[in-house]
């Protein structure tokens, strides 16, 4: 079964054509990482995907819920709240609640948006904490954690919306060197579980061992997809040749 | 016992009274000007020019005209039209549009400062716009604003005074009655002074107790 399709996605921003036409299919279980240089479109292609970013035309269905750009999107509000339940978002600067404590701000989706008693949200919330290695930290505020931390939360909150997919926007572009590894751990916990994800990344290794497949993006297009063995032993095309050259020689 | 101290403790219930009236409109005008403030932010915010123009003008009219004018317009104009207020009415309404205008441009300015990241954190666990605006862009923007809402608070606490011109019997009116019928101004306008100096020195003890709360999440753990 599909977890996710997009058809014919297109994103237009002022003049500027981001997206040119996206087709996409993510199997259920499946982690896909989208890969590509600055401006491909890849992270406003993950944006569009819980309707984050309007698409300018084209259609998204994630699970059960789909979003048609032909119809008008203001009477599809309501979808979009309920695909965005289903589809959580890992930001690439993590956007944790400042004003919250750590439990706080996992607790606050579950107890908010899906009105679950605060003891039962509670209660996974910390199940999810000990699971991203912050166990201890519930009663922190975002402001007293190392970046790394923050993200681990960050995966707990999307978590506990007990989404069908997990977006993750570049989930480690604004750590550290020495935290990516903590974050990385979690989203490959994840990924051993099969929850369906796709990542953004420009950690290519992670890419390889992690993902089952990978596309290649630039200038708003896919220009490669394959299983992600296969994508970085043997790219089919000139223009993905070139850029794993090019970030091999920068690593 | 000295003639001045008996003159005070003989004008104490009327000083007394004065400083009910002035407490009064000061809480009353700050509730209702704050309730008034979140309004016009909110219409000032709104991306309809039915609902951000007249908060906008609103807004410039109460800030680029002076408090005693627009006391004035209501308890002295008002009439010509056939509304006529008594001076309390008169005073809790001006005074209450007054800060209004104010607090309404200081929480504007607050929620507008606050990231669209926020908004996105809190859209991407399907929040609705209100949801968003209640538990996160809300707690973070009255936080920023609370100095400045303070500060406004402080004004109005003296400002009141000016509700003297319109016949209100305010702390200020009593010092004044007294002072007249007495000739010992010196003496009244001080003790109006004091209990002014009293009252705004607790408002800024409350508004530091405030910020701190409010600021509590910023201190490393």
């Amino acid at each position: 079964m599909n977890m996710i399709e997009v058809r014919d996605l297109h994103k237009t921003f002022e003049k500027n054509d981001v997206l040119k036409g996206i087709d996409l299919v993510v199997k259920k279980g499946e982690v896909l990482a989208i890969i590509g240089p600055s401006g491909s479109g890849k992270t406003t292609l993950l944006r569009c995907l819980n309707l984050l970013e309007t698409p300018s035309s084209g259609s998204i269905r994630v699970a059960n819920i789909t979003i048609d750009t032909a119809l008008p999107l203001a009477k599809q509000k309501r979808d979009i709240r309920k695909l965005r339940q289903h589809a959580g978002f890992v930001f690439q600067n993590f956007n944790l609640f400042p004003h919250r404590t750590v439990l706080e701000n996992i607790t606050e989706g579950p107890i908010i948006v899906k009105g679950e008693e605060p003891a039962v949200a509670e209660k996974r919330a910390r199940y999810l904490l000990k699971k991203v290695g912050m166990a201890n930290k519930e009663s922190a505020y975002p402001s007293a954690l190392s970046g790394g931390q923050q993200q681990r939360v960050a995966i707990a909150r999307a978590l506990a919306m007990e989404p069908d997919v997990i977006l993750f926007d570049e989930p480690t572009s604004a750590l550290d060197p020495e935290l990516v590894g903590e974050v990385l751990a979690v989203i490959r916990n994840l990924a051993e579980e099969h929850r369906t994800m796709i990542i953004v990344t420009h950690e290519m290794a992670f890419a390889r061992d992690v993902a089952d497949r990978v596309i290649f993006m630039a200038e708003g297009r896919i220009v490669e997809e394959a299983p992600a063995k296969e994508f970085f032993s043997d790219p089919k095309k000139e223009r993905t040749r070139k850029f794993l050259k090019k970030i091999l020689e920068e690593a | 016992m000295d003639e001045i101290t008996k003159l005070i403790l003989d004008s104490v219930p009327f000083l007394a009274k004065g400083t009910a009236y002035t407490l009064g409109l000061s809480l009353g005008s700050m509730t209702l000007g704050l309730a008034l403030g979140f309004a016009v932010a909110f219409m000032r915010l709104s991306p309809l020019r039915l609902f951000n123009w007249p908060a906008k003008f609103f807004i410039s009219f109460i800030r680029g005209t002076p408090l005693i004018v627009q006391l004035f317009l209501i308890y002295y104009g008002l009439p010509e039209f056939g509304i006529r207020l008594d001076p309390i009415p008169a005073a809790l309404l001006g005074l209450s549009l007054n800060v209004g205008g104010y607090t309404g441009e200081i929480l504007r300015g607050a929620i507008g400062a606050i990231e669209r990241s926020h908004w996105e954190a809190a859209y991407s666990i399907g929040m609705t716009p209100f949801q968003a605006m209640r538990r996160s862009i809300l707690p973070q923007a009255i936080r920023i604003a609370l100095p400045s809402l303070g500060n406004t608070f402080l004004s109005l606490l003296k400002d009141t005074a000016i509700a003297a011109t319109i016949q209100v019997p305010e702390l200020f009116r009593q010092a004044q009655l007294i002072s007249a019928r007495t000739y010992e101004i010196f003496a009244m306008y001080i003790s109006a002074a004091v209990i002014y100096w009293i009252f705004s020195t607790g408002l800024s003890w409350l508004q530091n107790r405030l910020e701190k709360r409010a600021n509590r999440h910023l201190r490393a753990a």
